[in-house]
């Protein structure tokens, strides 16, 4: 007979939720995490097919500092979770690009050192540096962490630093596309997240990806006493006298929290809760969703020419449109990873790997007949790709064809299946709700729309959460 | 127990949350926030593993006397003694 009854039950076995139930097993919280899936990771994940290794998700983990920068979210989520530093076994990128125009004519290189960013900037518009640097300060010194801030439009601050429409496009690509859930615009909170993650602090990843971040956090919550149900899931929040008061699990069966922390996103928690609360969920249901593209060489990158760049930011039109696709997936902008290109010092991946990320309509995707959904699949890749390699150096299409061992690729509806996001929503809802309060008194938003963006940010989520809403209320008289 | 073992025990705590600071030269009576990076998230660690080391418990309203090593065995000791 399992347990029933615990101090906190976690929805979700991502890397908000594990990073939750490691700080409240740590403090001998009795908690246990509800995952629907039999693979940990949520939005950031691997699997093998063929024998091979893949990662969904993360191309690379963002905010990176070198050993001895303190004060940064890695350190913090480091210090919070005490994980040594080397446990992650994070090798720094070599360079990434802004690529802007039909051959990428406008590019901006950024790495880890942020002093070559603003260089280029300086560089390639000189017009527009003063009020560049303007920004980089606002953004340094804004309270990007406060769990009430008011609300601000990212392009209208943005726009009163920076008056060139392709240079405020070009530094928005990359905020965007790896982590707004909001079309078109940002909220400012947000923007200064992802700008700090991706250019003041940096890239990095461990050689095997992600999953030695996620093994790291399972022993850390199983040796902290943490208990994980894997394959089920919670499918209903019980609610009684405005608490979750009990939990149905995907078997039927009961258990109750004293707190309960949902990582599976806002609308999605509230069509949890019984009665369902569908038009909280309706009001504040993301809508952009993405394809990605893989293909493995048994050929290494650099022997192409494509040895430098670990992602490009790629953009082949007058303006950048960050929106829900028209067609099934929209090729004109997108993100390549070359993740042979970190620096993993004497040590290489062994074999080639191209991911292609696109923006991709969710609703002219999951209704597809299986047979016209392999179809388009095909077909997407091959333009996804074909985008793609104009930001690159060319190379023949027959000595890619020769070199190329295998294909991957996911849709908003593989997204669906595996993260239950609706519309496949990476980054789940447009609102997000930053201090994580919901509507009953003990159930509690962590992850996504939580609003700390990047992984590093969904794992400093769990942990805020987790201190806030139940480590620090238990000293509260 | 003594303050000075009472600061002992606050030292053993904030180099297992913060092993990455330096904490041979700290001031006692010099705010540690002021000597040390640490951010609330620090300080309500200090606060968790008091509880959980040894049973001490700090009241949110009392967050503030651990602001320096000296105000914290002043806080303290008595609750060591009142346990012992």
């Amino acid at each position: 007979m399992k347990d029933s009854h615990y101090d906190v039950a976690i929805i979700g076995a991502g890397m908000s939720g594990l990073a939750a139930g490691i700080r409240l097993a740590h403090f001998g919280q009795k908690v246990c995490i509800f995952e629907r899936h039999n693979a940990p990771g949520g939005l950031n994940s691997f699997y093998s097919m063929a024998g091979r290794k893949y990662d969904v998700g993360l191309h690379a983990m963002t905010n990176y500092v070198a050993p001895g920068v303190k004060g940064t979210p890695l350190v913090k989520l480091l210090r919070q979770l005490r994980i040594e530093r080397e446990e992650f076994a994070l090798c720094p990128q070599k360079q990434s690009r802004i690529a802007f125009g039909p051959r990428g004519e406008t590019t901006l290189k950024f790495t880890n050192d942020f002093a070559v960013l603003d260089a280029e900037v300086a560089a390639k518009f000189p017009a527009q540096a003063a009020g560049w640097r303007r920004l980089v300060a606002l953004v340094r010194t804004y309270d990007d962490v406060s769990l009430d801030a008011k609300p601000l439009s990212a392009r209208e601050v943005v726009a009163q630093h920076i008056s060139n429409p392709l240079l405020a496009d070009m530094i928005f690509c990359p905020v965007m596309y790896y982590g707004s859930a909001q079309e078109r615009d940002m909220e400012f909170g947000q923007f200064v997240i992802m700008f700090k993650a991706l250019f003041l602090e940096g890239f990095a990843r461990p050689l095997e990806g992600v999953r030695v971040i996620i093994r790291v956090l399972l022993d850390k919550f199983r040796s902290a006493g943490g208990e994980r149900r894997m394959k089920c899931g919670v499918q209903r929040i019980t609610e009684e006298q405005g608490r979750a008061a009990r939990l149905v699990l995907d078997d039927g069966s009961e258990v109750t929290a004293k707190h309960v922390i949902s990582s599976v996103g806002y609308p999605e928690t509230m069509r949890l809760c019984g009665p369902v609360h569908t038009a909280e969920a309706d009001a504040n249901t993301g809508a952009l969703s993405f394809i990605e593209t893989i293909s493995v060489f048994n050929r290494q990158p650099a022997e192409w020419g494509w040895g430098d760049d670990t992602i490009i930011f790629f953009n082949d039109s007058d303006r950048f449109e960050y929106a829900q696709a028209r067609e099934q997936v929209d090729t004109r902008s997108g993100v390549i990873c070359l993740p042979n290109n970190f620096d993993f010092g004497s040590d290489r991946l062994p074999e080639g790997i191209f991911r292609v990320t696109c923006l991709a309509s969710y609703e002219r995707w999951a209704h597809l007949p299986e047979e016209q959904y392999q179809a388009d699949k095909q077909q997407w890749f091959e333009a996804a790709v074909r985008s793609a390699r104009r930001f690159l150096p060319g190379v023949d299409d027959t000595v890619l064809a020769a070199a190329q061992v295998a294909t991957d690729m996911f849709t908003p509806r593989t997204i669906k299946k595996f993260t239950g996001h609706l519309n496949g929503a990476i980054y789940g809802a447009p609102r997000k709700i930053r201090n994580g309060r919901t509507h009953l008194q003990n159930l509690y938003l962590c992850g996504t729309d939580q609003g700390f963006l990047g992984i590093v940010g969904a794992m400093l989520s769990g942990i805020s959460m987790a201190n806030y809403h139940v480590l620090q209320s238990s000293t509260r008289g | 127990m003594t303050k000075d073992d009472c600061k002992k025990l606050v030292i053993d705590i904030i180099s297992d949350i913060a092993p990455d600071e330096d904490l041979s030269a700290i001031k006692p009576e010099i705010r540690l926030r002021d000597q040390l990076q640490l951010d609330s998230m620090d300080f309500l660690d200090i606060v968790m593993e008091l509880r959980k080391r040894h049973g001490i418990e700090v009241p949110e309203a009392d967050y503030s006397h651990l602001a320096s090593l000296e105000s914290c065995a002043e806080y303290l000791t008595p609750k060591f003694a009142a346990k012992a």
